[in-house]
């Protein structure tokens, strides 16, 4: 009796859990797929067989090939900008300066702020007028002597570049505390042996510290990158729907509501599901089997 | 977990309470009238409907959100679920009946036209352009103008230029404004963008060229169309670096400031200038958008009757109410509009108002795209996408290719 009971009662506390998940994700994801599938346009449902032809409309499009450059263009920016900077500050704070606690929670301050906020902010901050009524940055430029820029009001693809600033603006911070984690993991034995070995404090961190820190990188990556993918609200926020900066999840939006086109938006839904399945499955195979081998 | 069946039970119980409240003597009725003279005007026309109709309950469904952007993605998760309201608010034309009619959930209004006599009180090109195979789908309330042109007499006066009346005036007045250091035409963001495109191409090609191409008589690739594609990107070359940042009142701004001479852009306009306690004809003026003398592009916001309505008879009280000349005169003067019907009572509106009353009654009537009138939604996107991509690249070739394609793909060419 008791040992069924306490066989039962994780499964019993689970099961709800396991349901939710089962319809609200795994449930709605094939729903989108069927509807992708489809011929549904309008309000009224359609369920018409149309197989691939929403997906080869789709890639054949001149918006969602732009859409997928911007995608290209604002992912290295941001992934290559949050972590060069994030793990610059990381081997900052890990010289135990004095105050390091202030800077910690000062860095990490952005990434609490909704992102839709840091969009307007940086709206302004990033304001391209010229002439009288230069404001935001460009003041600070002007005052510097440096010509104002267009900032992500630029040419494509340049315009998208500068999207990625305030994304970077808020999640280096996260960054920043994954790698000092990672730092503080890391022996000061294997640093005194190199040391003792004659190495310089450069050639440590080269031939030390930062490989070991490749699988604080890798979650980085994974994380920032997946972020990055399904970005939204900031641009919105920053650029309303202006298509010079559109992306994928912006083109699902308007073709599903502002077009009533539920087949193509679903279509645009399942393409952005795979970018980013394709990046993180195979992190998750690599950690799980790493656990298994702990 | 807790929290998680919470949450559900309570959503359950919401649209449970949802459901029950629907039937019996409420009316309840779906707008985007949140805010401001919108919301002020749906409450005094509410006013009348309660003493006219004691017996019926009010229930305002308003969802908050521009231009309805969010209200529309509500309504539809309403209607999918066979929840309709009582009545809801849609851009009067194409926008309505391209989603509404064609997915069978509203019902013609042609025999209330005929028993309330709205047909003698508005304009024949209105009643037009909201019908669709030979039936008239909604009420209109009230009517917005869009080809206004609006500026600063004394940045005028100091720069040396009259207001331009055609296209081409406008580019030779634009060439001396930005000799002078003043930014020719303020453009906002992106939707901006198409309100001038529509205005361009109404003053290159005339109400009847303009409503040939929506209708499927007219040809998006010929040269008329290209010439009107030309002066358009001649016009964008005359806009302020910065529109896409810039909401369309920000652009109205630079108009007040000086920096810009001209702003386009629809008469919601004259609201934000009185609200920024400027005097009409002295601290800012207007006039139609150059080429459209004569010609009134309008828009329109309408009420409906859905098919099965749970309430059928409160509704059509409700949209009595919003037909009539009570209801249009209670709800206009606030919102800052003009009533659909030609009775109107004229000494309740402003200077402004008064004038476009005036041309409502004598002007050619056509209709808006960005607003909703001429194109369904799934049309107007495609338009949009070939406006956004023009901004950048200025193609004209492309642009226009792209407009034949979106006309054969999803409008009246097909």
């Amino acid at each position: 009796m008791g040992s069924l009971r306490s066989r039962w009662v994780p499964v019993a506390m689970l099961s709800p859990s396991i349901l939710a998940v089962a319809i609200f994700v795994y449930a709605f994801i094939g729903w989108s797929a069927r509807v992708s599938l489809s011929e549904w346009q309008g309000l009224n449902p359609d369920y018409t067989w149309a197989g691939l032809q929403n997906f080869i409309e789709l890639f054949g499009d001149r918006r969602f090939q732009i859409d997928m450059r911007n995608t290209l263009v604002f992912t290295s920016f941001f992934v290559v900008g949050a972590v060069v900077i994030g793990l610059g500050l990381a081997i900052l704070l890990d010289r135990h300066i004095r105050g390091e606690g202030i800077f910690r929670s000062l860095f990490l301050f952005p990434l609490a702020i909704s992102l839709i906020v840091t969009g307007v902010a940086w709206r302004w901050m990033m304001n391209p007028a010229a002439g009288d009524r230069v404001t935001g940055l460009n003041l600070v430029l002007g005052a510097i002597g440096i010509t104002p820029l267009e900032w992500h009001t630029s040419d494509p693809p340049w315009g998208m570049a500068f999207v990625a600033l305030p994304a970077v603006w808020q999640m280096s911070g996260f960054t920043m505390a994954l790698f000092l984690g990672g730092l503080r993991a890391i022996p000061e034995e294997l640093k005194e042996a190199a040391r003792v070995d004659g190495a310089t404090e450069l050639q440590i961190y080269r031939r030390v510290i930062i490989p070991l820190l490749r699988p604080v990188l890798l979650s980085a990556l994974i994380i920032l990158g997946h972020l990055s993918l399904k970005v939204f609200d900031l641009i919105v926020a920053l650029s309303g729907k202006d298509i010079r900066l559109d992306v994928p999840a912006i083109y699902m939006w308007t073709t599903t509501f502002d077009a009533n086109n539920y087949a193509q938006g679903a279509a645009i839904g399942i393409v952005l599901l795979v970018s980013v399945a394709v990046l993180v499955v195979p992190y998750l195979f690599w950690s799980l089997r790493r656990e298994a081998e702990l | 977990m807790f929290k998680r069946v919470v949450l559900a039970a309570s959503a359950l119980a919401l649209t449970l309470a949802a459901c029950t409240q629907a039937g019996g003597n409420k009316v309840e009725v779906f707008s985007w009238w949140t805010a401001g003279g919108e919301a002020d005007g749906l409450a005094a026309m509410i006013e009348i409907f309660n003493d006219q109709y004691p017996d019926y309950e009010f229930e305002n469904a308003a969802v908050a959100g521009g231009a309805g952007t969010n209200a529309r993605a509500v309504l539809a998760t309403r209607l999918s679920q066979n929840d309709p309201p009582s009545s809801w608010q849609g851009h009067a034309g194409q926008e309505l009946i391209g989603t509404y009619v064609a997915a069978e959930k509203i019902q013609p209004l042609d025999d209330l036209y005929a028993s309330e006599g709205w047909l003698e009180v508005m304009p024949e090109g209105l009643i037009d352009l909201i019908s669709q195979d030979g039936h008239i789908w909604s009420v209109p309330v009230n009517i917005h103008r869009a080809n206004v042109m609006w500026y600063v007499p004394e940045t005028l006066t100091a720069a040396g230029v009259d207001v331009p009346t055609t296209w081409d005036e406008f580019l030779a007045a634009a060439a001396t404004l930005e000799a002078a250091g003043i930014t020719p035409l303020a453009m906002g963001e992106q939707w901006t963008s198409m309100h001038l495109f529509e205005t361009v191409m109404i003053g290159s090609l005339g109400a009847d060229g303009w409503e040939a191409l929506w209708d499927g008589s007219g040809d998006w690739a010929s040269s008329d169309v290209t010439d009107a594609l030309d002066t358009f990107a001649a016009v964008l070359g005359y806009t302020n670096d910065d529109a896409s940042t810039l909401a369309w009142d920000k652009a109205a701004d630079l108009v007040v400031s000086g920096d810009a001479a001209f702003t386009i852009m629809g008469d919601w306009a004259e609201g934000y200038f009185k609200s920024l306690e400027l005097e009409p004809e002295t601290g800012f003026a207007w006039a139609p958008a150059p080429g459209t003398d004569g010609i009134f592009d309008f828009l329109s916001d309408s009420f409906v009757l859905p098919v099965d309505a749970k309430n059928a008879e409160g509704a059509t009280a409700w949209l009595k109410v919003a037909g009539s000349k009570a209801g249009q005169d209670a709800f206009n003067p606030i919102k800052g509009s003009i009533p659909a019907r030609s009775d109107a009572d004229r000494s309740l509106y402003d200077v402004y108002l008064q004038s476009a009353m005036d041309d409502w009654a004598a002007d050619r009537v056509t209709g808006s795209l960005t607003h909703g009138v001429v194109a369904n939604d799934a049309w107007k996107a495609k338009v949009d996408t070939a406006l956004g991509l023009f901004l950048s690249d200025l193609d004209v070739a492309a642009l226009q290719t792209a407009l034949v394609d979106a006309c054969a793909s999803d409008g009246a060419c097909a």
